[in-house]
C-alpha cells in the first residue's frame, strides 16, 4: 500500500524510522561497550600500559589554596607509587603492598581538573574525565557540597571517588555512597573532640554565636558542635546566623555579635571565608571584649596551617579541631612532611595529607584486589585495619565508608618557632572517643553492582 | 542602640564604595550619554594598583630558613628589608598609602585610553551597543588582570597604624569600637565626593563643563572644545572610581570578579538616585549601604529571613514604582 498524497510509502517511512532509531541510540551502545571492555567495569586499564587517576580539585573559588596543596599531594603521590623519589608513606603503611612499580604493574598516569568550589562545575569536570579521560579512579574535594554531588555522581557511573577534604556528617551519613570513601574526618568527630577541651580551657555555661556557612558542610558543623558543647558544658547559643560562601566581607554578620549578649562566637567557615571572617571579628575587637563577665573567645571548629597563615595574628590563641598537623612526630608524619618539604619546599596542609593517603589507600586496595574491578577494590577498602600513615591506627568503616582515626586539636601558635610552625598541638584525641554508630546519621550505600 | 549605629556606620562604609562607583558613572552618563558598563571594572583595576605596587615593593630573596630542619625550606625576604632596614618594612608597611600615588596618573591613563581608543566611536550608537561594547570591554579588563594574577583574591593590609580600632564611645557616650581603617575608608570616600563636587562646582572648567552637561549644543556654538573635557571628565571618573577600589582592599581582599559584583549594585544605585544626578548617586549610595546593613540584623532577619540578600533590589523595585525617573532623576534623561 502507498500513500500517494505525500509520495512516502509505508515501507519507506518504516525504513526511514529503523534507521533514525538506530543512528540516534548509536552514541549509547558505543559508551555501554566502552562500559563493558570485556570485563564487566568502566574503564578496565587491563589492555593499556598506563592506569589513568582524575584529581578534580578547586583551582579557584573559596578553597583556592586547599586545592592547590591537594593537587601537590596527588602528584607527589603518583611520584611514589611509580617508584620515583623517596617513597614517603610508603616506607611506614601497614599493611603495604605497594611496590613502587605503579598500581599492578601498571605506570600510573593523572589527569586534573577544577572544581571552581562548585557542585555543578565539579560534576561536569568528573564526568569529563571519567567519559574522555578514562580514570579508573577520582579524587578531590574540598567543599562537602562539591563531594556529596560527586560522589552521586561516583555511583552512577562506577567509578571509584577517593573524597579529598569534606568534612560535613551527610558525606558519610545520609548521603554515602558505595562508589565514596572519605578518609577525612567529619564535624561530628570535631565536635566531640572539641568539646572537652573548649570545657576545660573555656569553662561552663557560655553564650555562644554561630556565623555559619550556608551549605551542608556549615549546617552539619553547626549542628555537631551545638550539641557536643551543650552535653558536655551546657553552652548555649544565643543565635545562629547563615552567612553565603565566599561572602567576603562579613562586617554586617560580625556587628550584630557585638550586642547579642553572647561571650563566644564559632565561626562555622573554612578557607578564605574564615581567613576573612576571622580577621574581621578581631578587626571589630570582639577578643578585647568582656561579655557576661568572662573574656569573649572566638572558636573555629575546623581549620588548618593554610588558613593559619592567611589569618596571621588573627589566628594566634584561637582553638579548634585539624585532620593532621605536619608536626606530628610519628614516622609516618614526618616521612611523609619529608618527602613534601624536600619536594615544594614548605610543609603539607591537612588536606595534601588526607589527599595523598587516600590516593595510597586506594593503590594500596587495588593490590590487595588483584583487579582493578571497582567492586572488589570496594570490598578491600571497607573494613580495612591500616597504619603508619600519621593517625595511629585507623579503620575504613564498611558501614559508612567513614575512616576512623586520631583527632588533633590545636591553637593558633603564640609564639611560633618557624614561619611554618603556626599550630600548637593541644591534645591528640584517640579514635575511641570520636567514634559513633553508622546508624547515627543513618543513610543507604547503594549496591556494589552498578 | 548601639548596634543600630554600628550598622549604620558598616553601611556608610559600603555606601562609599558605592557612592564613588556611582558618580562615576553618573558622571560619564551625564557628560557622554554613555552607559559605561566598564566602570566596575575600573574599581577592579584601581584594586590591582595596590597589588601591583604591594608586589613591586616586596619583591623578594630566597633566603634559607634555619628554624626549618626537616627539609630544605626558604623564605621570602623583601629586598627592600635587606638594603634599608626598618625603613624598607615601613615603607611596605605604607604600601596602600604609596599605591594612591601610583595610581591617579594610572587610573587617568586608563580612563583617557578606554575613552578615546573605544567608547568615543560609540558616542552616536543606540544605548544598547554601548552597553554591549563596555560589557564586553569589562570582561576582557577581567580576564587580563586574571592571566596576570590568578583568580584567586589578594589580601592587602593597611598599615599597621591603622590596623587596630578607635572607640568611638568615649566621643558619644556609648560602648562602641570600630575598625579603624573602615573610618578611614568613610572619610577618604567622602573627601573624594566633596573634591568632586567642588571640582565642578568652583572651577571654570568644572563650570564648562556642567553648562555642556545641560546643554552640549550652546556650549559647542560658544567655540569651547566640550569633546576634550568630557574626556578628561571620563578620565576623572576612572580615577574616583579606581582609588574607591584601592581603598577598599584592606576591607576587601581583590580578585578580578570584584568589580562585577559592584557594578550591578552601583548602576541599581544610580537607578536609585536618578539618572544623570550626582547627588541623587551619592545619597543613594549611602542610603542603600545603610539599609543593607541594617537588614542584616538578627531583629529585621528573624522578620524577614533572607532580606539582607535582597533589600537593594527591593528598594530599587519600589523607587521605581513610586518615582521612576529615581530619587532626584532629571525629566528627559533616557527618556528619548
Amino acid at each position: 500500500m502507498t500513500n500517494q498524497k505525500n509520495g512516502i510509502s509505508r515501507r519507506s517511512f518504516l525504513k526511514g524510522s529503523v534507521a533514525a532509531g538506530a543512528a540516534l541510540s548509536a552514541p549509547a551502545l558505543w559508551v555501554q561497550g566502552a562500559y563493558a571492555g570485556g570485563h564487566g567495569f568502566r574503564n578496565d586499564p587491563t589492555n593499556k600500559a598506563t592506569v589513568t587517576l582524575g584529581f578534580n580539585v578547586p583551582q579557584t573559588g573559596a578553597y583556592a589554596d586547599e586545592g592547590a596543596d591537594e593537587l601537590r599531594a596527588f602528584k607527589l603521590a603518583v611520584k611514589h607509587l611509580n617508584g620515583e623519589g623517596d617513597g614517603g608513606m610508603m616506607q611506614t603503611m601497614k599493611p603495604m603492598n605497594l611496590k613502587g612499580n605503579g598500581i599492578l604493574g601498571k605506570k600510573v598516569d593523572f589527569v586534573t581538573g577544577d572544581t571552581q568550589t562548585k557542585s555543578d562545575a565539579a560534576r561536569a569536570s568528573a564526568k569529563r574525565m571519567i567519559e574522555k579521560d578514562g580514570v579508573i579512579m577520582f579524587s578531590g574535594g574540598s567543599s562537602s557540597g562539591v563531594a556529596i554531588a560527586v560522589q552521586a555522581l561516583a555511583q552512577e557511573m562506577g567509578t571509584i571517588f577517593m573524597a579529598g577534604l569534606t568534612h560535613s556528617n551527610d558525606t558519610t551519613g545520609k548521603d554515602r555512597r558505595r562508589y565514596g570513601f572519605r578518609h577525612f574526618f567529619n564535624a561530628h568527630m570535631s565536635g566531640a573532640a572539641l568539646a572537652p577541651v573548649l570545657q576545660a580551657e573555656y569553662g561552663d555555661e557560655r553564650q555562644v554565636y554561630h556565623l555559619t556557612a550556608d551549605y551542608t558542610w556549615g549546617w552539619s558543623q553547626e549542628e555537631s558542635i551545638q550539641k557536643a558543647t551543650a552535653a558536655q558544658a551546657n553552652w548555649k547559643t544565643v543565635n545562629a546566623v547563615r552567612t553565603p560562601l565566599g561572602a567576603g566581607d562579613f562586617s554586617q554578620y560580625i556587628t550584630p555579635v557585638l550586642n547579642s549578649g553572647a561571650d563566644t562566637l564559632v565561626l562555622n567557615h573554612y578557607g578564605k571565608d574564615m581567613v576573612n571572617s576571622l580577621t574581621q571579628a578581631v578587626q571589630f575587637g570582639l577578643l578585647d571584649k568582656q561579655v557576661n563577665g568572662k573574656d569573649f573567645q572566638v572558636v573555629v571548629p575546623l581549620f588548618s596551617r593554610l588558613m593559619a597563615q592567611g589569618a596571621g595574628e588573627s589566628i594566634k590563641g584561637i582553638i579548634g579541631s585539624t585532620g593532621w598537623n605536619w608536626s606530628l612526630q610519628d614516622a609516618g608524619s614526618q616521612a611523609f612532611t619529608k618527602s613534601f618539604g624536600q619536594e615544594y619546599g614548605f610543609p603539607p596542609s591537612q588536606a595534601a595529607h588526607t589527599c595523598y593517603c587516600q590516593t595510597l589507600l586506594y593503590a594500596d586496595a587495588v593490590e590487595r584486589a588483584g583487579t582493578f574491578d571497582p567492586v572488589q577494590v570496594i570490598k578491600a577498602l571497607e573494613d580495612h585495619e591500616f597504619e603508619g600513615m600519621g593517625n595511629g591506627p585507623s579503620l575504613y568503616r564498611g558501614a559508612d565508608h567513614q575512616v576512623f582515626k586520631n583527632v588533633l586539636v590545636v591553637r593558633g601558635n603564640q609564639n611560633p618557632s618557624s614561619q611554618f610552625d603556626l599550630l600548637s598541638v593541644v591534645d591528640i584525641v584517640d579514635r575511641e572517643q570520636v567514634t559513633y554508630s553508622p546508624d547515627l546519621y543513618a543513610g543507604d550505600l547503594g549496591p556494589y553492582k552498578v | 542602640m548601639d548596634a543600630i549605629f554600628l550598622q549604620i556606620l558598616n553601611g556608610l562604609d559600603k555606601g562609599g564604595a558605592y557612592a564613588l562607583i556611582a558618580l562615576g558613572l553618573t558622571l560619564i552618563f551625564g557628560t557622554l550619554g554613555v552607559v559605561n558598563f566598564a566602570h566596575g571594572a575600573l574599581f577592579m583595576l584601581g584594586a590591582f594598583c595596590a597589588v601591583t605596587v604591594n608586589k613591586v615593593i616586596t619583591l623578594s630573596a630566597k633566603v634559607r630558613d634555619e628554624s626549618v630542619t626537616f627539609f630544605e625550606a626558604y623564605k621570602d625576604v623583601p629586598y627592600l628589608e635587606m638594603w634599608l632596614g626598618d625603613t624598607g618594612s615601613l615603607i611596605i608597611d605604607w604600601s596602600i598609602p604609596i599605591s594612591l600615588v601610583v595610581a591617579i596618573p594610572v587610573m587617568l591613563g586608563v580612563g583617557l585610553a578606554m575613552e578615546r581608543g573605544l567608547i568615543r566611536h560609540f558616542y552616536k550608537r543606540p544605548h544598547a551597543d554601548q552597553i554591549l561594547v563596555t560589557f564586553g570591554l569589562a570582561i576582557v579588563l577581567q580576564e587580563i588582570v586574571k592571566a596576570f594574577y590568578g583568580a584567586n583574591p589578594i589580601p592587602q593590609t593597611a598599615p599597621d597604624f591603622f590596623s587596630g580600632t578607635v572607640n568611638l564611645g568615649a566621643l558619644i557616650g556609648m560602648d562602641l569600637t570600630y575598625p579603624t581603617w573602615r573610618l578611614v575608608y568613610f572619610i577618604f570616600s567622602m573627601g573624594i565626593i566633596a573634591a568632586v563636587f567642588s571640582f565642578l562646582q568652583f572651577t571654570t572648567f568644572g563650570m564648562v563643563v556642567r553648562a555642556g552637561m545641560a546643554d552640549r549644543e550652546t556650549v559647542q556654538l560658544l567655540g569651547i572644545n566640550i569633546t576634550k573635557r568630557f574626556s578628561i571628565v571620563f578620565g576623572l571618573a576612572a580615577v574616583v572610581s579606581g582609588l574607591a577600589g584601592l581603598m577598599y582592599t584592606p576591607i576587601l581582599p581583590p580578585d578580578y570578579h570584584m568589580g562585577m559584583d559592584f557594578l550591578v549594585l552601583s548602576f541599581v544605585v544610580v537607578v536609585v538616585g536618578g539618572m544623570g544626578s550626582l547627588p541623587g548617586a551619592v545619597a543613594a549610595g549611602f542610603l542603600l549601604g545603610i539599609l543593607q546593613s541594617l537588614a542584616s540584623m538578627t531583629e529585621v532577619k528573624s522578620i524577614f529571613p533572607g532580606i539582607d540578600q535582597i533589600i537593594i533590589y527591593l528598594i530599587a523595585m519600589i523607587v521605581l514604582l513610586v518615582r521612576p525617573r529615581g530619587l532626584m532623576g532629571r525629566k528627559g534623561v533616557m527618556e528619548d
